[in-house]
């Protein structure tokens, strides 16, 4: 039973059909992994999931929610469905234990305490149980991120959505986010995850998209389409990554 | 030229007694411009079109037109035009709310918009209501980042005050004027006046220097 269904979905910015009538379902338990050159849509593609961006004609439904059923049922979908920023996009005001306790208080209604609590085992989870106190400013890049993924993982999404979450690091930083990502795929989570990381992709997707002007180019096992690309324009862009 | 600054001593409980409707008049009227400015501010900053066209239409007004005018046509012109009758202090009051609150406007939709739109991203993402974001996260932020130029709107707002004069209002510099009339002490009056304005000022600034230290600009 698919938990994401794209049904003939399309996103336009004035004439810019940016997502052009694309149909896509993911299953439970898949870790699809986005690919494409700039422009192709593929982070669009990903924002339209949890509503950032809203789609101009067809149907998109997650866990049985459609993102045109209005405000209220959108934030149902967005609690299904948490997200990773580029940019980690943490809230500087507040510690690393309190960015994670955010979404659990304030959306999920549970006590200070409770809330505390949930964030210091997914803090404890992500590796940064000794940052708790931390403001974000006081983080490395690769801790902030994993921050921002325990923010995510603390409202108890079903899907998680990654929008290049390693492309603001260092090489050295990618590893230690990468890896909480690929711990979270072995738990089972449903993830897409919008990358530049092939050997991401090849070890923990289980799913590979190519998109192309909007719409779906490639569509099969990671491994299969890296090692050898049904087309030539992935052919091309796999040399340039 | 002989100066007598005793003069100062046997005014200065009439001066201060104008100070103290100043700062009246500066507290009571910035109290109401923020609550004005920050609804105005946000309406432009988050409201549809008609909410942003109503808050730039009254931002424009204000701004184009001199505080002088504004609280001449609150006294004077709106008996005529409304039927309603205000006393001074409270034309005063009321032209000092109207007048900093379109300035406050524009602070507060500068300080929102300036906060990145990645975290209202990241707040909506966890499945907040965009109310609930601009008060929990862009809020406390945005608020930061409008001590410093709400400060200086205060002092603005502080000395326009001055301007009642033309309506009669007994505030300080009225009550200067008024001793002047009488005994022609120009230079030790007004250097009175101007240093009690000097340490109201000076303290409003000491107390935002303050708080702006104590809270980290993010």
């Amino acid at each position: 039973m698919s938990i994401i269904e794209f049904r003939n979905t399309s996103k336009h910015f004035g004439d810019l059909r940016v997502i052009d009538g694309v149909d896509l379902s993911i299953d439970a338990g898949e870790v699809v992994v986005l690919v494409g050159p700039s422009g192709s849509g593929k982070s669009t593609l990903l924002r339209c999931i949890n509503g950032l961006e809203s789609i101009t004609s067809g149907d998109l439904v997650v866990d049985g929610l459609s993102v045109t059923g209005g405000s209220k049922q959108l934030r149902e979908i967005r609690q299904e469905a948490g997200m990773v920023f580029q940019q980690f996009n943490l809230f500087p005001q507040l510690s690393a234990l309190e960015n994670v306790a955010f979404g659990p208080r304030k959306v999920r209604g549970l006590t200070a305490e409770k809330a505390r609590d949930v964030a210091r085992d997914l803090l404890e989870k992500v590796g940064l149980r000794d940052k708790a106190g931390h403001y974000p400013a006081e983080l490395s890049g690769g801790q902030q991120q994993r921050v921002a993924i325990a923010r995510a993982l603390a409202v108890k999404p079903k899907v998680m959505l990654f929008d290049e979450p390693t492309s603001a690091l260092d090489p050295e930083l990618k590893q230690d986010v990468l890896n909480v990502m690929r711990a979270l795929a072995e738990e089972g989570m449903t993830m897409v995850v919008v990358t530049h990381e092939m050997s991401f992709a090849k070890q923990v997707g289980t799913r590979l998209i190519f998109m192309e002007h909007g719409k779906i180019a490639v569509d099969g096992n990671p491994r299969q389409v890296i090692d050898t690309p049904p087309n030539d324009r992935m052919k091309d862009f796999l040399q340039h990554v | 030229m002989d100066t007598d600054w005793s003069v100062i001593v046997d005014f200065l409980p009439q001066l201060l007694a104008g100070a103290r409707t100043t700062v009246y008049i500066t507290i009571t009227g910035l109290m109401g411009g923020l609550v004005l400015g920050t609804l105005a501010g946000l309406m432009r900053a988050y409201g549809g079109r008609v909410l942003n066209a109503v808050a730039f239409a009254y931002i424009e007004v204000i701004r184009g037109t001199p505080i002088v005018v504004q609280v001449m046509f609150l006294y004077f012109a709106l008996p005529v035009l409304a039927d309603l009758r205000i006393d001074p202090l409270g034309a005063a009051i009321l032209a000092i709310v109207v007048n900093a609150g379109a300035y406050i406007a524009e602070i507060v939709r500068g300080a929102f918009l300036s906060i990145g739109k990645g975290l209202t991203e990241a707040g909506l993402a966890i499945g907040l209501p965009h109310w609930k974001v601009l008060v929990y996260i862009v809020g406390p932020l945005a608020f930061r980042r409008l001590i410093p130029p709400l400060g200086n709107q205060f002092i603005v707002s502080l000395k326009d005050t001055s301007l009642f004069i033309v309506i009669g209002v007994g505030e300080l510099t009225r009550t200067g004027q008024e001793i002047m009339a009488a005994n022609f002490r120009a230079v030790e009056i007004w250097t009175a006046v101007a240093i009690i304005y000097l340490i109201m000022t000076g303290t409003l600034s000491l107390i935002l220097r303050t708080i702006e230290k104590r809270m980290r600009i993010l």
